[in-house]
């Protein structure tokens, strides 16, 4: 058995992020177990560029991005396994991992970071109508084709959802030579960012049909078509607006689901809406030493966001194993109130000290809507928002001298205001 | 060479036959239209060991179902193919279906199931107590079970091949002639010359037989919708749950899976086409509507797939099995619905009795090994096994399915197994790859990638299932 003070789960940007915080806070042994055969994450294939605008202030490429922290950790001590699955975290933080060359790794850690990312939605949780044919994968999985494998996965496409990758792969397979026909959307906005939409969408004269879906698909061997209709307010398909495409190809970008199997082993609670660990303001979890940071935690737009979020939880775990005694803490649960559908983290330890930072997504299309925090009754602080989006996290933060006056019986609430 | 045997079509029925007609000394083949076994009715059914209470009295299937149930867990054990032994309930949701209930109760008893008790509400909610608090009551058949229809038919391939058996796979038959005492099959692989046939070509067992001028085989296409729940909802029920049956079937079951998931399904509709697996939006609301009268708590917001299953309906209402009345050569394997899969080891036995008496003296195979080795399954393993595993072939220690947690090695036996895998959802009956929450988003490229390097052919050649489903185009630009 091997023992090291802080195991971080998954080598994408959350744990590199996290791992190197970790360090710079004076953490001595740290091991990254990462599946894949490279550090980066989902970063090795987003050969795009729109990363870094925030935290670095350039644009980069997914990989260039990943490059900057797999640079860093490279001047560490940090251990870095890659291949590498975790199969198991216990109560005890005893991590089961595998690997080719060291078999079953047992590791005990003080602290844990959960950082598995989050996975795609497949065909078979949308209850599209039709046949089994070739063909019909999610854009990730298409993504990859195109650029870590170097082949087409397509040549006519249809795009089901108009979530980011979705609209990058719009773009992307249109660069590649294929036609992509239309890009159909549920709902009636779009889930994706709007710089996406202009940049993958308009420039190239892509169709985004709203309040759309694919209703059933053709083809019995390769996919050869697809039935699309409109949808009412309910999302029922329309049966008189049907249209068929003819298409050998659907791209599914119907939404992210965080990858919390070995977080919900280990029994900690989960956030019915962010689907991702209920944690603390540090993004430590109801587990003791077990911090979860990035798109397992809740699905982020930016990698930016989650270099800090991650950052947080390095600092968290840091100062799990290096403080001997425990931090005074005392919690508030911040609540959603009229158009907020989830706040992140979902409980502030009001002795915290610092400003907390609450990340929030709404339910709905806002024009010249308020953000409103209120906490004990009185406004903090009313920011004016020209556009609220659900495709686009928000945040808004609750300052530290206003923390210091709460007691545990206080309130906190995020609102939209019209 | 003539074959002594050729046996068409490699789904259940074909493969436990051509494995029990491997216990004796004979030259057989089995023929499979498609790219890999278990390709039809044995890919998409419901995966029940029924036990034997439906069918009329009297019927080949009331007999073979019974006598096939009690077969069932020995067969599974020698082929190393999980089985499980949960009961099954029929449930009532009112007093007139009780008396269905008790209808089927004396039907078993004529039948000869053993174990059948009916159950009270009160009873049937203790030992269930997910089901509606409509219910009335249940009959309770304890021998009944569950077992994977593919990985049945799959174990069944590989131990005939390796006692003997030449599995051919795309070679589809597309005509018959017959003369001095021996059929010749044109195929899409060329003459194959045989003395027997066993006509086990599921939904186009009717076409084979027409082939040699027998139109004596009816069939209509029956489709059933299913969803695949998550397995985090898997243990919703411990027992196979149907509702009461009605003409078109045993109606919509919610059940466990030997796998851990829960299954609900089928519907039942009459369609023109035989190999239209599409699934329809009606079709799947209607499980939705029926499983949740069972159990209110199924939701397909778990749904992990969705599919169809087609089943040869006979119009006469029961299994065809034996010698063809236009040529004794010529064996019968038609209208294996349900509970075919049930049955099948003792159709197997059945047909391999009526061939080796027709055939006069037959030798016994001495060497006939009945055991299908187990397959390593990492998921399954122990940690000593896993390390041992791994110490002997590090591909143990890769996973490739994060989902089901599937090791490359295990991809790596799929492919070189006898009938090994030879396309993507050939790799996932086999392993489980793609099986689970992802349903291949991750390991879907990685396992076109193993198929290549194993095949030794470009990615851009591997196919979902065979002929034209192709997942990669060209390279880039």
């Amino acid at each position: 058995m091997l023992n090291y003070d802080l195991v971080v789960v998954g080598g994408g940007p959350a744990g590199m992020a996290a791992a190197l915080k970790a360090k710079e806070c004076g953490v001595e042994s740290i091991i990254i177990l990462e599946r894949a055969e490279t550090l980066g994450g989902i970063l090795e294939q987003c050969i795009h560029t729109g990363f870094g605008l925030h935290y670095f202030g350039e644009e980069l490429s997914g990989p260039e991005y990943a490059a900057k922290f797999i640079d860093q950790l490279e001047n560490t001590d940090i251990t870095v396994k890659t291949d590498t699955m975790v199969l198991d975290v216990d109560d005890n933080n005893l991590v089961t991992a595998v690997n080719k060359q060291d078999g079953l790794l047992k590791i005990q850690a003080k602290a844990i970071v959960l950082a598995m990312g989050c996975r795609e939605r497949p065909r078979g949780a949308l209850e599209i109508a039709g046949t089994r044919a070739s063909g019909i994968m999610t854009a990730g999985t298409a993504q990859k084709y195109v650029n870590i494998d170097g082949y087409m996965p397509g040549k006519k496409v249809v795009i089901l959802g108009s979530g980011d990758i979705g609209l990058i792969m719009a773009r992307r397979m249109t660069l590649e030579g294929a036609e992509v026909k239309v890009v159909c959307e549920l709902m009636p906005y779009s889930g994706g960012l709007t710089r996406n939409i202009v940049q993958c969408l308009d420039d190239f004269g892509i169709p985004l049909k709203l309040s759309t879906t694919v209703v059933e698909t053709h083809g019995k061997n390769r996919l050869e078509g697809v039935t699309i209709a409109q949808v009412d307010e309910k999302l029922r398909p329309i049966e008189s607006t049907k249209e068929y495409i003819e298409c050998d190809t659907l791209m599914l970008s119907c939404g992210l689901i965080p990858e919390n199997e070995l977080t919900k082993n280990v029994g900690i609670s989960i956030d019915r809406i962010t689907n991702g660990a209920v944690v603390d303001e540090m993004r430590q979890t109801d587990h003791k030493g077990v911090f979860a940071c990035g798109n397992v935690l809740h699905v982020h737009d930016l990698v930016d966001y989650v270099t800090l979020e991650a950052q947080l939880a390095g600092e968290g775990a840091a100062q799990y194993i290096l403080s001997d005694c425990a931090k005074e803490t005392e919690y508030v649960s911040p609540k959603t109130g009229n158009g907020v559908r989830y706040l992140v983290p979902q409980k502030v330890n009001i002795k915290n000290g610092n400003d907390v930072k609450l990340y929030f997504r709404v339910g709905q299309i806002y024009k010249n809507a308020r953000v409103v925090l209120e906490c004990d009754g009185e406004i903090i602080s009313s920011k004016k928002k020209v556009k609220l989006a659900p495709g686009e996290m928000e945040n808004v933060v609750i300052p530290a001298a206003t923390l210091a006056k709460m007691n545990s019986d206080s309130t906190i609430t995020v609102r939209v205001e019209e | 060479m003539c074959f002594d045997v050729a046996v068409i079509g490699a789904g259940v029925i074909g493969a436990l036959t051509a494995r029990e007609l491997a216990k004796y000394k004979l030259n057989i083949a089995l023929l499979e239209a498609t790219n890999d076994v278990a390709m039809g009715a044995s890919k998409a059914n419901s995966g029940i060991v029924h036990a034997g209470f439906d069918a009329k009295p009297g019927t080949l299937k009331a007999k073979l179902n019974v006598k096939g149930c009690s077969m069932m867990p020995a067969v599974c054990a020698d082929l190393s193919v999980p089985y499980k032994n949960n009961g099954s309930l029929v449930v009532a949701f009112s007093e007139e279906e009780m008396e269905t209930v008790k209808n089927l109760y004396d039907r078993g008893i004529a039948n000869g199931v053993p174990g059948m008790k009916i159950l009270d509400k009160k009873a049937l909610k203790e030992l269930e107590p997910n089901l509606s608090d409509e219910v009335c009551g249940a009959l309770d058949a304890p021998s009944a079970g569950i077992v994977c229809p593919y990985e049945l038919t799959i174990a069944a391939t590989e131990n005939a091949v390796v006692n003997g058996v030449e599995f051919k796979r795309n070679c589809k038959v597309e005509a018959i002639s017959f003369s001095d005492g021996v059929f010749s099959l044109k195929t899409t692989l060329g003459e194959i010359k045989a003395k027997y046939i066993v006509d086990a070509a599921g939904a186009y067992s009717d076409e084979i037989a027409k082939m040699i001028g027998d139109n004596s085989v009816e069939l209509v296409m029956r489709r059933g919708e299913y969803f695949i729940l998550d397995k985090a909802v898997g243990n919703m029920v411990s027992h196979t749950i149907f509702q009461c049956p009605s003409k078109m079937g045993k109606g919509i079951l919610v059940s466990p899976t030997v796998d851990g998931n829960l299954l609900i399904g089928p519907t039942a509709e009459d369609i023109d086409e035989k190999d239209n697996t599409s699934t329809t939006a009606n079709g799947l609301n209607t499980v939705k509507t029926f499983s949740v009268k069972s159990c209110p708590a199924v939701s397909t917001r778990n749904a992990i797939t969705s599919f169809t299953g087609l089943r040869a309906h006979p119009v006469n209402d029961d299994f065809t099995l034996g010698a063809s009345k236009v040529n004794a050569q010529f064996i019968h394997a038609s209208g294996i619905e349900s509970p075919g899969l049930t049955s099948a080891p003792a159709i197997a036995e059945y047909l391999a009795d009526v061939i080796t008496n027709a055939m006069g003296e037959v030798e016994k195979n001495d060497s006939f090994n009945p055991v299908r080795e187990e397959v390593f399954r990492f998921r399954h393993a122990s940690d000593e096994e896993r390390e041992a595993a791994i110490a002997k072939n590090p591909a143990y220690g890769r996973i490739v399915c994060r989902c089901e947690t599937i090791t490359e090695g295990e991809i790596i036996d799929a492919i070189k197994a006898p009938a090994g895998a030879r396309d993507v959802d050939g790799v996932k009956r086999r392993t489980r790859a793609g099986m689970g929450r992802c349903q291949g988003g991750f390991c879907g490229s990685k396992v076109v990638e193993i198929l290549a390097r194993e095949l030794g052919c470009e990615v851009n050649e591997i196919t979902k299932f065979g002929a034209s489903s192709n997942i990669l185009f060209d390279k880039t630009k």
